[in-house]
């Protein structure tokens, strides 16, 4: 089990969700977060007043996937998620030991 | 035939109403070369009565008019003064500066019933006698050196909705920092010191400064450039001078919390506008339908003016400039609303937006003075321009204030001819300005003696809404 993590352009968030229900993924947790990589925030002006606002809103995405369809979301959401300009965002991967589901105790895979 | 009824119906009346009207003139026509002095005397009556018929009706459609605008400058403050102050501040003072906004709506009022109506309407040369004091006297018979036509108790409540909106401005210098306790104190002694003798000045019978009624040096104020922009814009430059700057400022960003609320904000004065200035024509009249067009023509001209600015400036012409274009081009329009022609009134507009941005945007930063939402940059500096802009432009076309000896309409001002108003509007000017400034920083350290002024660091960090009110504008968890 792998959990992947997301964070992409709020612009993309429709296309990248529709993709990936058409290759089957089942579930997803979305959270809209406010962050910065390489890309610069943008100025805002009150009555001649500048702020400087660093932190932009993203679209964070998080799934837990069993092994086998880890590299086809990958590679959903590089296709769709993709504008080609700076602050598309990036994808974390990282090793689940377990999971259960609450309901029934199941673990493992089965529970997903 | 069910669909035919009323119409026939309608005929015959129509007919019967047209024959007795052709009789009746028969018989006025029959009567007339008779003119024996009997029938003169029913005439004469018939006059009279005609007369005070007439001067019924008028009375009827001035009340019906002077009734709502009272009603629109309230709307002015609550809540359109509230909810364009409330968007700009941060979110924790929210309810802070709307509670300002809406407790002299009460606290006004209740002076204004004691002793507040007689001291700027009473005589006298500075400042009211006490003859209105408890209102005394104000009764549904008119005041005939104000409103003939109107009963003085209209009269009465339309002139206090001014005298709430003016301390109301001031509470845009002083927000996000100010004591409740202080501001109430302090605006209590602002509106009997500064705004009464200042209202009676201009306005009252005797006032030194007043054009119609009997001043030595006649300023031209026809809804209050001077009364209510540039007293409560210059006691917002001491307020803010005197608070010193809110903390953090200018370093941290305080960025208004909702420009939504400004904008509602924003339409309901230029709204409630039209109660202002047309409604300082004191009648349904045609100068009232002159100062409504001015108004209207003045406000969309400065909100051009100041987004045009904007956008060269900055590439990008912003809701808030636009509203507070807006803004500007009304406060300046208002001494002059009811003397100048449509286009002076766009004239005024404009170079009112353009200069008001000039000064929040860049003088503000060069002296460093922290008048949180722009009351001095709009208030004071648009009062000032329009008021000395109503020197130039005011005309006896649109109102003749001025006679010579045999009646005849002179000049106002210096286009129509007369030089000379520009050097009175001017001192008018001088006198608001001095007088709004000695008296807001005596009574702003009178207060601080008494009660204090500022809150402290950590209120202040915390929000006053909290901090001064006990509760909070937005509690989206429940």
């Amino acid at each position: 089990m792998m959990k992947l993590e997301a964070i992409i352009q709020p612009s993309r968030f429709e296309s990248v969700k529709d993709a990936l229900r058409e290759i089957g993924v089942e579930g997803m947790t979305v959270i809209e977060v406010r962050g910065h990589g390489r890309q610069k925030g943008h100025t805002e002006v009150y009555r001649g007043r500048e702020y400087t606002v660093d932190l932009l809103p993203k679209i964070k995405i998080e799934m837990i996937l069993p092994d086998k369809i880890v590299q086809s979301v990958v590679d959903t959401i590089l296709r769709t998620a993709k504008t080609g300009k700076i602050g598309d965002g990036k994808i974390f991967l990282s090793r689940i030991d377990d999971a259960i589901r609450i309901r029934n105790d199941e673990r493992g895979e089965s529970a997903l | 035939m069910d669909c035919n009824g009323p119409a026939l119906r309608r005929a015959i009346l129509v007919s019967v109403v047209f024959l007795a009207a052709l009789f009746a003139a028969k018989g006025l026509k029959a009567q007339t070369p008779a003119g024996s002095f009997l029938a003169s005397a029913v005439s004469q009556a018939d006059i009279a009565k005609l007369d005070q018929r007439i001067s019924a009706a008028q009375s009827s459609g001035d009340n019906a008019w002077m009734l709502v605008s009272a009603a629109l400058v309230l709307m002015m403050t609550g809540p359109g003064l509230a909810l364009f102050y409330g968007g700009l501040v941060r979110q924790k003072n929210t309810l802070a500066i709307m509670m300002q906004s809406f407790a002299l709506m009460g606290l006004i009022t209740v002076l204004w019933a004691l002793v507040g109506y007689s001291l700027c309407f009473g005589s006298g040369t500075l400042v009211g006698g006490f003859e209105h004091a408890f209102l005394r006297g104000v009764g549904v018979e008119p005041n005939g050196d104000y409103a003939p036509t109107i009963p003085q108790l209209t009269f009465m409540i339309y002139q206090l909705m001014f005298a709430i909106i003016t301390p109301a401005l001031i509470t845009g210098a002083t927000a996000e920092r100010m004591k409740f306790s202080g501001t109430v104190l302090f605006i209590t002694l602002w509106f009997l010191v500064v705004y009464a003798p200042l209202a009676h000045m201009v306005w009252g019978k005797g006032g030194f400064l007043s054009a119609t009624l009997g001043g030595k040096f006649p300023t031209l104020d026809f809804a209050g450039g001077t009364v209510v922009h540039i007293s409560s814009g210059v006691s917002a430059l001491v307020c803010a001078l005197y608070m010193g700057k809110r903390h953090g400022y200018p370093k941290v960003p305080m960025p208004p919390h909702s420009l939504v609320l400004s904008f509602i904000g924003a339409c309901l004065l230029w709204v409630g506008w039209f109660g202002f200035n047309a409604g300082s024509a004191l009648a349904s009249s045609g100068l009232a339908s002159s100062a409504f067009v001015a108004t209207h023509f003045a406000a969309a001209a400065a909100a051009c003016g100041w987004s045009a600015a904007e956008w060269i400036k900055n590439g990008k012409p912003s809701a808030l400039g636009a509203i507070s274009g807006a803004v500007a081009g009304l406060v300046a329009i208002t001494p002059a609303a009811g003397f100048v022609a449509p286009m002076p009134a766009l004239i005024i507009g404009a170079v009112a937006g353009v200069v008001c941005y000039l000064m929040v945007t860049r003088v503000k930063a060069i002296f460093g003075y922290d008048d949180a939402l722009d009351a001095f940059g709009v208030h004071g500096v648009g009062g000032t321009i329009g008021a000395l802009l109503t020197g130039v432009f005011a005309s006896r076309a649109i109102n003749v204030v001025y006679h010579d000896v045999k009646g005849n309409a002179t000049a106002v001002g210096w286009l129509d001819g007369n030089f000379g108003q520009v050097g009175y509007q001017f001192v008018g000017v001088i006198v608001a300005w001095v007088f709004a400034l000695v008296g807001t920083l005596v009574l702003l350290k009178i207060t601080d003696m008494l009660v204090g002024v500022r809150v402290s660091e950590e209120h202040e960090i915390e929000g006053l809404d909290v901090t001064q009110h006990g509760e909070e504008a937005y509690n989206l968890e429940t």
